[in-house]
């Protein structure tokens, strides 16, 4: 009996400590606290048109009305997560994929030119970082220039690119992955000219003593050793290469795509299809860079670096 | 017919007896620097034989690492000559005429053991079975057959090390350029190693040219010890030794070992000040 009991008043911390020890429980925490805020700010911030309406209107109700109708408007200042999850519901699982109304509709048309411009930036960002690293004048000329490339503000180029490329009969997918690329290409510029050159001197000496050709040198060392820093740049990129596809999406007239709908949502006030249309976007985002995760620990786990 | 490759084989040792692996004629080589130039080596005069163990012997910043990439061809000369085999370093270098170790393994981490010993081999374009053979063999003569799977993380600084002469001698180099191989490693793994590289050495006779910061390592292994000195890099002296070839870790012990190695001390001291 008194060991029942001791057991058991040892299991009850063991079991409280391991979830905070885990990442369960901080996570958790966390949640609760947006989500309590989250509710208050609606309160906050909705109650002032409510009480404009009822003024119009005539109607009045208790401080438990007021609430109940700032958490329940067509179109908040602040939908709550309850509004924002039914409209996720909605537009996710009820309506067919191939509506307009789907989000999952235009999470695709967005994540296919996230994914060509990311393609595209990929390859731009590591034949730049090839040329810089083996060509003198390359490395001493480009490099001011991929920089001042990015300080140029994405959204006032995007419409430039949209139109040129327009009157050269360019629309559609393209001219959004370019604006993609035009973001991504930079982190993986960086990133592997750095890879690159990580190989240290005694391994380009090795290499060197074999007598190895430039291209040896290249596929045998640079390449492989430039591998985690390429991964790296990969995930950074393919998140800001989601940011330039919505960004092309706006000045595109926007029919279809995640920045569409966000465009039309803020034309028409509807708040609650924004919020959902951030949230699809943000899981996107996520899923696309865990996707380059799960690549990343597959190659570098056959390449035998991972530890 | 018979005669004629009896001469053969006659003319065939003469060479080998007669010809030098490296003749190194009043080379210096002097680095330009921001404030002033650093004469690393100054009127080096050096000659060592096919077959023979040299090892040189410094301080640090004396130029003995220096001098070994002057061999390698991986630095040039400022003035003076070098051959080695009979030309000139680059000549040698593309000739694939020596396999050079380093103070580090420097393997490739994205490489297990046997393709980190195939590297070379790969690059000269030999066929893959001959690769595959000429690792078994080398990696059983360093003591690491069994060990073709794991990478280089997975190995302690002596098994590296060991992974890295086999990759040194799997291209079958006449010549073994060793800067300091064993110098991060620790005093028991090194006497092992020690020991192992003499066996080698043994059986396939080729000429050596070890870096060392260790009295007793250089005269453990070696025909000949080149003492060297810093600012500037020059040779004070070079000393055979007449130690038997057939050398165990005992013979540390014994009266002529010692007196080689007070004759090296010797003449350490007489290049080394603390004044500077």
């Amino acid at each position: 009996m008194t060991t029942d009991v001791a057991a058991r008043a040892m299991r009850a911390p063991t079991v409280w400590r391991r979830l905070l020890a885990g990442h369960a429980a901080p996570v958790a925490t966390v949640v609760l606290l947006i989500l309590f805020v989250w509710y208050l700010a609606a309160i906050a911030l909705n109650a002032p048109r409510v009480q404009d309406q009822w003024k119009l209107s005539g109607a009045s109700g208790t401080t438990g009305d007021l609430i109940a109708a700032t958490w329940s408007m067509e179109r908040p200042v602040l939908p709550t997560p309850t509004q924002i999850g039914a409209e996720l519901y909605k537009t996710v699982f009820v309506e067919p994929v191939t509506s307009k109304r789907s989000l999952v509709y235009h999470a695709s048309v967005t994540a296919s030119s996230t994914l060509v411009g990311f393609a595209l930036g990929s390859l731009l960002g590591v034949l730049l970082a090839v040329g810089i690293v083996h060509i003198r004048t390359l490395d001493r000329s480009l490099m001011p220039w991929i920089i001042a490339s990015q300080t140029i503000p994405i959204l006032a180029i995007a419409p430039m690119i949209i139109v040129v490329l327009g009157n050269i009969g360019f629309t559609g997918l393209l001219p959004k992955s370019i604006i993609s690329m035009y973001l991504c290409f930079f982190p993986i510029a960086i990133g592997m000219v750095k890879g690159l050159r990580s190989p240290d001197p005694l391994q380009l000496d090795l290499m060197r003593s074999y007598s190895a050709v430039r291209h040896q040198v290249f596929w045998k060392l640079r390449w492989p050793a430039s591998v985690p820093f390429l991964f790296a740049s990969l995930k950074v990129a393919i998140a800001i290469s989601l940011v330039g596809a919505i960004v092309g999406e706006l000045p595109t007239g926007a029919q279809a795509g995640l920045g569409a709908r966000l465009l039309t949502g803020s034309y028409y006030g509807q708040t609650v299809q924004i919020w959902a249309a951030l949230v699809m976007a943000a899981v996107l985002g996520a899923s696309l860079v865990y996707l380059v995760a799960l690549i990343e620990r597959i190659v570098l786990g056959r390449m035998g670096m991972r530890r | 017919m018979a005669r004629k490759a009896s001469l053969k084989v006659v003319s065939g040792q003469e060479r080998t007896a007669d010809e030098s692996a490296i003749e190194i004629c009043d080379l210096s080589l002097i680095f330009a620097t921001a404030d002033a130039p650093i004469i690393a080596l100054s009127n080096i005069d050096l000659s060592i034989k096919r077959g023979e163990f040299v090892s040189l012997i410094g301080p640090s910043g004396c130029g003995k690492t220096t001098l070994m990439r002057v061999i390698a061809d991986l630095e040039h000369q400022t003035e003076g000559a070098i051959t080695v085999n009979g030309v000139s370093p680059q000549e040698a270098r593309l000739a694939r005429a020596y396999g050079y170790v380093f103070q580090a393994p420097a393997l490739f981490a994205w490489r297990n053991v046997l393709r980190n010993v195939t590297l070379p081999l790969e690059i000269m374009g030999m066929a893959r079975e001959e690769r595959l053979r000429r690792a078994a063999k080398y990696l059983e003569m360093v003591g690491l057959n069994g060990f073709e799977r794991k990478f280089p993380w997975q190995l302690s600084g002596g098994m590296q090390q060991r992974v890295s002469i086999a990759r040194a001698l799997s291209f079958e180099p006449q010549m073994l350029l060793m800067d300091e191989p064993f110098g991060a490693l620790d005093e028991i793994t090194r006497d092992h190693l020690n020991e192992h590289l003499i066996r080698l050495w043994e059986q396939t006779r080729k000429t050596v040219v070890f870096v060392t910061h260790s009295i007793s390592e250089a005269v453990f292994l070696s025909t000949k010890i080149v003492v060297m000195s810093p600012r500037p890099g020059r040779i004070m002296e070079v000393i055979e030794s007449n130690l038997p070839a057939k050398r165990t870790l005992d013979i540390r012990e014994t009266p002529d070992f010692l007196a080689v190695a007070q004759r090296v001390r010797e003449a350490l001291r007489a290049g080394h000040s603390y004044d500077d």
